[in-house]
């Protein structure tokens, strides 16, 4: 049997299953007769509020932080919630005017904000519903406090099945035993999700009501980051995910012993590890990779699987999404890209021989002023959410910069007439992905404030080589000493005229090249999220001294299997 | 009174985190000191009502503050907003 929920926590779980129940609260519907009940009943209130403060402090001070703080902050959040002036006020009242039993008063508070919060659209809102639910909970065990709650035992490799999860469960779980949960309710921003993920237990919520078909003691593969459930399966399977599990595992253990380390090489020398990135979403993953910021937010996805041009108000909220999710991390905005194999369905492209060298990216832009100046009136604009910089693909030769500056500076006339806020020190680079462009990086240095190398481009046009022909393919090469002149002349024109250099394409993600790109004396670095712990793991194992005999040596060899096999033996 | 607009930059706006630092922070003051969106307006003393305000990133809220300490109250309350939201 399989199931599907909402993978919430990645990682993969094999065990038993343990299936909770939990009993809803039930109203007693007694009405107080006299006065003096209300008085005992508010007072019961009080009490039950100051226990449960006091339970959840405890918490806080026996609180592990070497799983991550999130728990705490959480627990923080719970205090605050237990002492709400509104929720006293509401409780207060129910007992006084309407004369329920502190039981009825509470069930029915409680019930009413957690409907508030789930009724809310917004998916982080709705989810700090199960928060109220979670100190009702403690509330209401608290009024009676005869009734002493002891904690569960599980057995190992336990695997909890539930309804739902309260933040507060999945906080005082004992992972030594428990190594997983599923529950039908939830999602991916629920605290319970929150908590798995930083307690580094694998976690599929919103699986729905298929759940309840799962017994005691079933054996469970649990997927975390697929959120996929397999409910006793073969003995094939389970030896396959214990290879997934593991593997998983070692990357795991990787990234969380050097996510938070900064990328400096054992000399002192500080690396950049930027993400490309296509939207909003794509930065707040890439965070957790330990990104510190975009080298590469490509603005096509905005612009395709439509039928018209995004309007400035849309670009806007997009860029301006991206902005908020880098809290203050920089992203560089790479203008429109479209053309060559980048096709849209409603902007008419003519037929051409050799659309790679045609009528694409800037060259669009320059010539189809309205788009380029909507879009730069949107970078523009969103810029005030963030640090943004811009940067222009395509470029070769040093007029198409001039002539986009000046675009530039239109849209930015534009906006300071209309008054509207923006950051005027954004900086502006370029691609140099074209053979001319890095041949002229001494005179292109002087226009802007930054470079990109995008090797993909840059080492098809330079080899002369289409990378979508089979018969050719192996020409493909950016480790062709021709290529690695190119690049290694790029970044010494940027030092040279004091103008940052970086490198987007997938050169950067490629683990041979870093200690070569590092000796050629690149400092930034933007590739798929994914690969960031792999390179940073590379960057702090290693010296710049050690960097730079591997580019000297590189250099001195005239082909690039030579290099290759060279580079692929020191990374061994 | 004293009252100021702002304008969340805060990607997530005011969630439970920054919510319970604010909470936290007002309790210093004397003053009442009340947050508007919309046309709602609540106090900052309950977590639940300003998240049930639900101010997100691009938000304008105003901050309403009346009391003998209002100007420390505002003041504090500026440099959480200018400040510290953004890093919570």
């Amino acid at each position: 049997m399989m199931m599907n929920g909402i993978g919430a926590s990645p990682g993969i779980a094999i065990g038993r299953a343990y299936v909770l129940k939990k009993q809803e609260p039930i109203l007693t519907a007694v009405i107080l007769l006299n006065d003096a009940d209300i008085l005992i009943e508010i007072e019961k209130f009080n009490n039950a509020v100051a226990l449960s403060i006091s339970e959840v402090e405890a918490m806080i001070s026996n609180y592990d932080t070497s799983q991550g703080a999130e728990g705490l902050d959480i627990l923080e959040v719970h205090i605050e919630l237990l002492s709400d002036p509104q929720i006293k006020d509401d409780v207060t009242e129910k007992i006084s005017k309407d004369r329920k039993n502190v039981n009825d008063a509470m069930i029915e508070v409680i019930r009413d904000a957690v409907q508030l919060f789930k009724n809310m659209d917004d998916e982080y809102l709705s989810a700090r519903a199960a928060d109220v639910r979670d100190i009702g909970d403690r509330l209401l065990k608290n009024l009676n406090t005869t009734h002493k709650i002891t904690a569960r035992q599980y057995g190992p490799d336990t695997i909890i099945i539930a309804e739902d999860l309260t933040p507060s469960d999945t906080i005082s779980m004992d992972i030594t035993h428990v190594i997983g949960f599923a529950t039908q309710a939830g999602g991916k921003t629920s605290h319970a999700a929150i908590i798995a993920k930083s307690r580094g237990i694998p976690a599929v919520v919103g699986c729905g009501p298929q759940l309840k078909n799962i017994q005691v003691d079933d054996i469970l593969i649990l997927d975390g980051q697929t959120g996929q459930i397999m409910v006793n399966p073969g003995r094939d399977i389970i030896e396959q995910y214990i290879m997934q599990r593991d593997a998983y595992l070692a990357q795991a253990a990787l990234l969380r012993s050097i996510k938070d380390k900064p990328a400096i090489t054992t000399d002192g020398t500080t690396i950049k590890l930027f993400a490309n990135i296509g939207d909003a979403a794509d930065m707040e993953h890439a965070l957790g990779f330990g990104a510190e910021g975009s080298g590469l937010l490509r603005t096509e996805l905005l612009f395709m699987g439509r039928d018209t041009l995004p309007t400035e108000e849309e670009q806007f909220e997009f860029y301006k999404a991206v902005a908020l999710k880098a809290k203050g991390k920089p992203v560089i905005v790479r203008t429109l890209d479209i053309g060559g194999d980048k096709q849209l369905p409603y902007f008419n492209f003519p037929a051409e021989q050799n659309p790679f060298l045609g009528y694409r990216a800037i060259r669009i832009c320059l010539d189809r002023k309205d788009i380029f100046i909507t879009q730069l009136k949107a970078i523009w604009r969103a810029s005030a959410f963030g640090k943004l910089k811009i940067m222009f693909p395509m470029i070769s030769n040093i007029q198409e910069i001039r002539a986009a500056k000046a675009i530039l500076h239109e849209a930015m006339d534009e906006l300071t007439k209309a008054d509207v806020p923006f950051d005027k020190t954004i900086e502006i680079g370029i691609m140099i992905e074209i053979p001319s462009a890095a041949i002229t990086a001494d005179l292109l240095a002087k226009e802007v404030d930054f470079f990109s190398i995008g090797t993909n481009d840059l080492c098809q046009y330079t080899l002369a080589v289409d990378r979508m022909n089979e018969k050719i393919k192996d020409l493909y090469d950016p480790y062709n000493p021709g290529v690695l002149r190119l690049i290694a002349y790029v970044i010494e024109q940027g030092h040279k005229h004091h103008i940052a250099v970086g490198m987007c394409g997938e050169l950067a993600s490629d683990p041979k090249a870093t200690l070569l790109l590092l000796g050629m004396g690149l400092t930034e670095v933007s590739m798929s999220a994914a690969s960031i712990p792999q390179i940073k793991n590379i960057i702090i194992n290693n010296n710049l001294a050690t960097a730079k005999r591997v580019h000297q040596r590189v250099m001195e060899m005239d082909n690039s299997q030579a290099i290759t096999a060279y580079l692929q033996e020191i990374n061994a | 009174m004293i009252t100021k607009d702002y304008i969340i930059t805060a990607a997530e706006g005011i969630h439970a985190r920054p919510a319970t630092a604010l909470v936290k922070l007002t309790k210093k003051f004397t003053s009442a000191i009340s947050i508007k969106k919309g046309d709602r307006t609540v106090k900052l003393n309950s977590l639940l009502n300003i998240l049930a305000l639900a101010a997100k990133g691009g938000d304008t809220i105003t901050i309403i503050g009346e009391g003998e300490d209002e100007v420390a109250a505002m003041a504090a309350i500026d440099i959480f907003f200018q400040e510290e939201l953004k890093h919570l």
